[in-house]
């Protein structure tokens, strides 16, 4: 440890930030020291704190996407030294500790990398392309009225855990960026899953399935060729079993040809 | 100038004046829908529900977020469940319980009419959530699972793991991302409200910057409705998401609504405490856990440094249970952190700064075994060790109250309309339902019950009412709306001065949970409301905003906000010092019992607070509507 300050032992850093100030400006690598650090501060913290003192300098502070600081409002995401949300497993870069790195450590940090995921600043990408896929076919038409009593349908335990397994996705897109062909498969088969294991998403199931595959296709995520990174750097541990089901759903659809055109989902 | 408050309760009995005011209200014919144009700021529980619905029932919608998706909004951080009073446990649950369980809970300080009706609507949420496919948690035999809150003897909160809140939010998004799809709603992410639009006394239309291109927008419509949040970012440490503001509630006060109740602010018993200086927010760790972790500090204050383990039963206080044994852990949530911190201010707080207690789960892991604890709260405790490096399966959690809701809000009416005509607000956004404290799984309750079945015929009813010409963002209000903004941007900029944004945020912070906290009295109220005018006049003089207008610009967001902030910490001061009582979240250490309890005073503040601005530099102006409690007796609050 290089320090101390208020009893507690603190640790030294050197940042290499991707900066770039607009989506067509270049962007490059540049370096930032960080001494003082406490190994209790989260990974955002520590970014506060250096752009804390950047704004004091003069120079303009390190642009991120972060918001709930608690791991599941899916806003913050980056690489850090070439892993999405950083080296700890299950975990976001907001509930990163700077304790899983050590006194004079090199961490480089840099925005999600995928076509589909254009940068805005910085470390933010835009990753509206997720709403898209969502849009096309991510929901159960149910129209808000007077629906029949939630327990006149029993759904067994094993399929609501199943459904709640994969409606954990916070959407951060650390899958994409994880993904050697920038595929959207685990985001997309998430939500296709916690849809079709439910009796109610039966009636759309299909439709469902290609709709928003044909999204996902659509957006310029790549193919998924079950390199499994996706489930590592998943934060909310979804399996790429739902990547199986998705595919199961979209060959079923695309065999029996569900006619999506006139489903309002496709449009 | 005194403002006229029409709270428009319908007459006749309780039971039905929902019925009957759902029949008077008038209907928009299903062809004229598309006509209207609604705009929904925000995206949480409340505003998606609310532009979901509208749309599906034939109005155009814009809806607006400052998040990058609208699935972000911070409802989405809600973990412990919703209640419902659907007495699927058959313990003895009724409207009639919930209604009377949230009027208590709330301290006496909320509307009879409105929180009878939440207590209706609340079942057929459930209802439609299921039809939407939300994963509540289930039994084996595949019906619907229950938990027990604070403040409730009955079993009636529904959950889906410590991620309700997600899942709810989820369920409206995607029914809002349908609505998109189909063409009804026209999605406004990145979009910051900074301004409200008045033509003729009525709201319509906002200002807002996009956040990416830096551009002020004009957005005119027939009605505007805000679902923005709450204002627990006043305190900087709570645990609202960063970028939680009052701003486009603050900006609408200035327009003429009414801000009722400020100083109602609830603090949350089961926080992770703050581990220094650096803190930028603060966890919650479920109430749920309250269920089965049991609350302590030592005896003797000298044992406050030693291994949790090494305490012998009999040296445990555990405090809750002793002071209020019917209710025990489950107290409500202001008699929970009230009890916390006078252990603490006893001496007898543990972990770093003194500033903790624990929440032992030895007794529930003993009883249930490991897996059942880990089936329920798996994920809060992992969340936990992550944040402390301590794992709570062996050593109890250290816990702390920290700022999480704000009961106070924009005044609304029976409708949820503000004293401005044409402005809406839902959500924690308003004021109506939980009085001076909110129960446990209720906040998500009444967002959707705003936005899935309230809001979608009160708004119909002003519209079908009000003859509303036409308006074009053109329009000379929204040309000067827009100038003002644009000012008030480029003043930021052209400061230059020596502090940064959040070094200003975090000083307000301090002097508000130092004088506006947990516990209040007047002396500490007074140097607060010396204290932040003259922090205000230093942020204008010298806060430091670097870059420009034009596109994205963090710090200048920031700025925004807390400049309203500075604003707005003091009226909250105003309030906390002009309601001389205590009541729920609101403590005011002259006024308890001899056994330290909140001491209410009906005679005199049985009444809501709603603040009217009165124009810059003059004291606001204290409208009150009085509470008539016709239906439930005021009776002390015990839940000894």
């Amino acid at each position: 440890m290089s320090g101390t300050s208020g009893g507690t032992a603190t640790m030294r850093v050197m940042l290499h930030v991707w900066r770039q100030a607009n989506p067509t400006a270049p962007g490059r690598i540049v370096d930032y020291p960080a001494p003082d650090i406490s190994p209790d501060m989260s990974f955002l913290e520590m970014l506060d704190v250096v752009n804390e003192r950047l704004i004091e300098k003069g120079e303009e502070p390190i642009a991120f996407d972060h918001d709930c600081r608690e791991g599941i409002c899916g806003a913050c995401g980056m690489m850090i030294n070439g892993a999405a949300h950083g080296p700890m497993k299950l975990t976001t870069a907001c509930q990163l500790h700077m304790r899983s790195f050590k006194d004079g450590d090199d961490i480089w940090i840099e925005p999600w990398r995928a076509k589909a995921f254009p940068v805005q600043k910085d470390l933010m990408v835009d990753r509206a392309a997720f709403d898209r896929i969502i849009q096309a076919g991510g929901y159960i038409s149910a129209p808000t009225g007077t629906p029949q009593d939630a327990n006149a349908l029993p759904i067994s335990k094993p399929d609501a855990d199943l459904a709640m397994d994969n409606a954990a996705c916070i959407g951060c897109g650390a899958c994409v960026a994880a993904c050697p062909n920038a595929s959207a498969s685990l985001f997309t088969a998430a939500k296709i899953t916690h849809l079709a294991v439910l009796p109610q998403g039966q009636p759309e199931r299909m439709k469902r399935a290609l709709a928003m595959v044909e999204r996902m296709d659509l957006e310029g995520f790549g193919g998924c060729t079950l390199f499994g990174e996706c489930q590592e750097a998943c934060p909310k541990g979804i399996s790429i079993d739902a990547i199986m089901q998705m595919n199961r759903d979209y060959m079923v659809a695309s065999a029996t040809k569900v006619e999506v055109k006139e489903w309002a989902g496709s449009a | 100038m005194a403002l006229k408050l029409d709270a428009r309760i319908p007459s006749g009995p309780l039971a039905e004046k929902w019925d009957k005011h759902r029949f008077e209200m008038k209907l928009v014919n299903p062809a004229n829908k598309r006509k209207y144009h609604v705009i929904v700021v925000g995206s949480g529980l409340a505003g998606a529900s609310a532009a979901a619905t509208l749309s599906e029932l034939g109005y155009n919608v814009s809806c607006f977020c400052y998040q990058d998706s609208p699935r972000r909004a911070h409802s989405i951080a809600a973990q412990g469940g919703i209640n419902a009073a659907k007495n699927y446990r058959n313990d003895g649950d009724s409207v009639q319980r919930l209604f009377y369980d949230t009027i208590k809970g709330g301290d006496f300080r909320a509307r009879e009419g409105n929180v009878y009706r939440l207590a209706q609507v609340s079942v057929d949420i459930i209802d439609q959530c299921v039809a939407q496919g939300v994963p509540f948690a289930r039994e084996y035999g595949g019906l619907l699972a229950n938990r027990s809150f604070g403040g409730a003897q009955v079993s009636r909160t529904f959950y889906a793991r410590g991620q309700t809140g997600q899942q709810l939010l989820l369920g409206a998004y995607q029914a809002l991302e349908k609505e998109i799809a189909r063409g009804g709603v026209t999605m406004y992410e990145r979009h910051e409200m900074l301004e409200l639009v008045l033509v003729d006394g009525k709201a319509r239309g906002i200002i807002v910057r996009d956040m990416v291109t830096g551009e002020i927008e004009s957005h005119a419509a027939d009605a505007v409705l805000l679902a923005t949040g709450g204002y627990g970012n006043v305190f900087y440490l709570s645990t609202n998401a960063k970028g939680c503001n009052v701003t486009a509630a603050y900006r609408a006060h200035k327009k003429g609504a009414a801000f009722a109740n400020p100083c109602f602010t609830q603090i949350h018993p089961t926080c992770i405490p703050v581990a220094g200086e650096h803190q930028s927010k603060l966890t919650l760790m479920s109430e749920s856990l309250r269920n089965d972790g049991r609350v302590w500090v030592p005896k003797k204050a000298e044992d406050c440094g030693k291994e949790p383990k090494e305490i012998a039963e009999a040296d445990r206080d555990y405090y809750l249970e002793r002071k209020y044994p019917s209710f025990g852990n489950l107290s409500p949530r202001d008699i929970a952190s009230r009890a916390a911190k006078e252990a603490c201010d006893d001496g007898r707080g543990v972990g770093p700064g003194g500033r903790g207690v624990y929440l032992d789960f030895a007794d529930a892991i003993k009883r249930l075994g490991r897996s059942a604890i880990e089936e329920r709260y798996g994920n809060l405790f992992e969340m936990y060790q992550r944040i402390t490096d301590e794992d709570p399966y062996e050593r109890p959690m250290r816990i702390y109250p920290a700022v999480h809701y704000t009961m106070g809000g924009l005044w609304v009416d029976y409708n949820l309309m503000s004293t401005i005509p044409g402005l809406h607000v839902l959500g924690e956004a308003n004021f109506s339902d939980h009085g001076a404290n909110r129960l446990g799984a209720s906040a998500l309750m009444q967002g959707l019950a705003d936005g899935y079945f309230v809001i979608p015929y009160t708004v119909g009813d002003y519209l079908a009412s009000n003859k509303l010409e036409r308006v074009t963002t053109d329009h000379p209000e929204f040309v000067a709306a827009r100038e003002t903004v644009s000012k008030r941007t480029q003043r930021f900029l052209e400061i230059n001065g020596t502090r940064t944004v959040d070094s200003f945020h975090r000083e307000l912070g301090k002097i508000l949970w130092d004088k506006c906290g947990m516990a209040r009295d007047a002396k500490g109220l007074k140097e607060a409301l010396a204290a932040i005018p003259k922090l205000r006049e230093e942020f204008w003089r010298d806060v430091k905003v670097l870059g420009t207008g034009e596109g994205i610009n963090q710090s200048l967001e920031k700025a925004g906000r807390v400049a309203d902030f500075l604003e707005f910490g003091e009226l909250m001061c105003l309030d906390a010092l002009h309601r001389e009582e205590s009541c729920g979240g609101h403590f005011r250490t002259e006024h308890q019992t001899e056994d330290g309890e909140a001491k209410r005073n009906d005679e005199l503040f049985a009444y809501v607070a709603a603040w009217e601005y009165a124009g810059e530099g003059k004291p606001p102006v204290l409208n009150k509507e009085p509470l008539a409690f016709e239906n439930v007796h005021l009776s002390t609050r015990s839940y000894k």
